[in-house]
């Protein structure tokens, strides 16, 4: 990175403008909503709904940040359901699909490419499609309005992808390391205990961080649909409760927001070299 | 090392668990829809086949139009996707200074919990007090405020801005992955014949980038075609029906109105749209993966 930029890549003057505009429009579309968003937590409520519109605060403040635990009441509740239910589903993700996505890197058998499609295929059928069936066997199995109800539908949706980016990763790790330990008489189990998954590890880490982050961003139909009872909602829905009212009060709904998505933007800013290369893996065909 | 009878089933006795769960929690489900949509399934107690009446219910004029809107809804937020995505690629793709942190800020969009970035845009489209809304009279664009998410079609078009947004970040940097897997010496080529910057992109990157552009709309039309969230936060599917995705309609109906029968009728159809695309998806990638390497 300390060696100058080749030739090819220096830029004129007005093809730097040109490239720092065409980002700038493109950064203010994404970002536009989160500081608006921000923007209008430091609002007061006059404020906000006041003509004409005014894009910077007035003598904002952090006030909606605290009376937001006022007026709603479980907001904390909901934050820990959200980090519990992605919890859970991450490690029952895990649990799965690590000797799976093995099987797929490093056995060949029949049916495997046919089962590794069928996989991907589980991630075509969102789960609004197959909400009516999910509901009535979530009945049956007795745990609608429990955790259950949003962790058991929440990780069949998410294994495809785990096992898709686990399986390109452990195909890169040495089939003569499972060779040697196979010839010395090691059985497959021990092989995969104790020489596989330790050199796997940094990627069960990158499944397990996109499985938290997918868990932690997708947690609304089932939730919406499968769990009425206030205490076991997670943070999306929680909020949507509150979002659906006649009043609602948008800069402590904000304020809220982004207590909720602090924790996704600590993970992107630390983790954000294994996201990128983790969440692009699994879409990328092999 | 040769595959022998042990090693084939420890393998099946690793894929077991996963394969079960996805097969009690994916796989029935939608063999139950399928028979479902045959009954007339709801809250009752009894449960009667019926045929193919729901079928036939469900060929109203309504649903026609509800699955014209869908298509239509798909189409245009993939196109803006695609289009949006690629440019941001190619802005990201450049060498100048501060380019990483610039793809660290593209991707909260696909990273928070989709509803909260929903609830955003919900405020951003209020009428009165709304950003947009808000900007545009400070501009002198508009005269008086136009509360997006009342009018059918204003509603329409909001739906699909928000859904632009949240898949912008996940086709950005597939498609700068695509773009950095172009071999360097093509360019260095082009440049040491005297083939400006403009010139490179259009006949070196772009071309290239096709196979990545076609696995990518059709990626992005599955889960556009799936979209719930975006629309239920915002409009459930109104004013008047006019934001009504087959999606939303199934789920009115199925979970709404609780008539399970009418709505795996409808879910079935849904499932034959997606298997289509799932097929065409796998066809056109095993197809484009030759040339591809990655």
């Amino acid at each position: 990175m300390k060696t100058p930029a080749p030739l090819i890549n220096r830029y004129k003057w007005y093809e730097m403008i040109g490239i720092y505009c065409g980002i700038f429009v493109f950064l203010c579309f994404v970002l536009a909503p989160f500081v608006e968003g921000f923007l209008v937590s430091l609002k007061p409520l006059s404020q906000l709904f006041s003509s004409p519109y005014r894009f910077i605060p007035e003598n904002g403040s952090f006030e909606a940040y605290r009376t937001m635990w006022v007026s709603v009441p479980g907001f904390g509740r909901y934050i820990f359901n959200s980090f519990f239910i992605s919890s859970i589903v991450t490690i029952v993700v895990l649990i799965m699909v690590v000797p799976a996505a093995y099987a797929f890197a490093r056995f060949e058998f029949k049916g495997r490419g046919l089962l590794l499609a069928a996989f991907l295929a589980v991630n075509m059928f969102s789960g609004a499609v197959l909400l009516i069936p999910l509901f009535r066997l979530m009945r049956t199995l007795g745990v609608l309005n429990t955790y259950f109800a949003m962790i058991v539908p929440g990780v069949a949706f998410l294994i495809p992808s785990a096992i898709w980016l686990l399986r390109t990763y452990m195909m890169r790790i040495p089939k003569e390391l499972h060779e040697a330990a196979y010839v010395d008489g090691a059985s497959h189990f021990y092989t995969l205990r104790r020489v596989i998954l330790p050199i796997a590890m940094p990627g069960i880490t990158v499944v397990a961080i996109t499985t938290f982050i997918g868990s932690y961003a997708q947690q609304f139909i089932f939730a919406l649909t499968f769990n009425a009872k206030s205490e076991y909602m997670p943070l999306p829905v929680g909020l949507y409760a509150y979002f659906g009212r006649q009043e609602v009060v948008w800069n402590e709904l904000m304020a809220a927001s982004f207590v909720g998505i602090a924790p996704a933007m600590i993970v992107i800013f630390f983790l954000q070299r294994y996201l990128v290369s983790g969440l692009t893996a699994g879409a990328v065909k092999q | 090392m040769s595959m022998n009878r042990s090693a084939v089933i420890f393998a099946w006795l690793l894929l077991a668990p996963a394969l079960l769960y996805v097969a009690v929690i994916v796989a029935y489900p939608l063999v139950d829809t399928f028979i479902l949509s045959f009954t007339d399934a709801s809250l009752k107690k009894t449960t009667e086949w019926v045929g193919w009446v729901n079928y036939e219910k469900i060929f109203n004029a309504t649903f026609a139009e509800v699955i014209i809107r869908t298509f239509v809804w798909t189409f245009f937020s993939v196109a803006i996707k695609m289009i949006i995505g690629t440019f941001g690629a190619a802005m990201l793709n450049t060498a100048v200074p501060g380019r990483a942190l610039f793809r660290v800020l593209t991707m909260p969009p696909w990273i928070v919990p989709m509803a909260i970035g929903i609830f955003m845009w919900g405020w951003m489209y209020n009428g009165q007090f709304g950003m947009i809304s808000g900007m545009l009279q400070r501009f002198g664009l508009v005269d008086s405020p136009i509360a997006f998410l009342a009018q059918g079609s204003t509603a329409f078009w909001a739906t699909i801005i928000t859904d632009v947004w949240i898949g912008v970040p996940m086709v950005t940097l597939y498609m700068l992955a695509a773009m950095q897997a172009v071999p360097q010496d093509l360019y260095e080529a082009a440049w040491t014949d005297g083939a400006g910057r403009l010139y490179r992109f259009r006949r070196i990157t772009l071309p290239l980038l096709v196979p990545a552009m076609i696995t990518m709309s059709m990626l992005s039309l599955i889960a556009t075609f799936n979209s719930f969230d975006i629309i239920w936060i915002l409009t459930q599917g109104g004013p008047n029906g006019e934001t009504t995705t087959m999606i939303i309609d199934t789920y009115r109906t199925a979970i709404g109105s609780k008539k399970y029968g009418e709505g795996a009728a409808r879910a079935v159809l849904i499932c034959i749209f997606l298997s289509i695309f799932c097929l065409c998806y796998f066809r056109v990638t095993s197809r484009l993966s030759p040339g591809e390497k990655r």
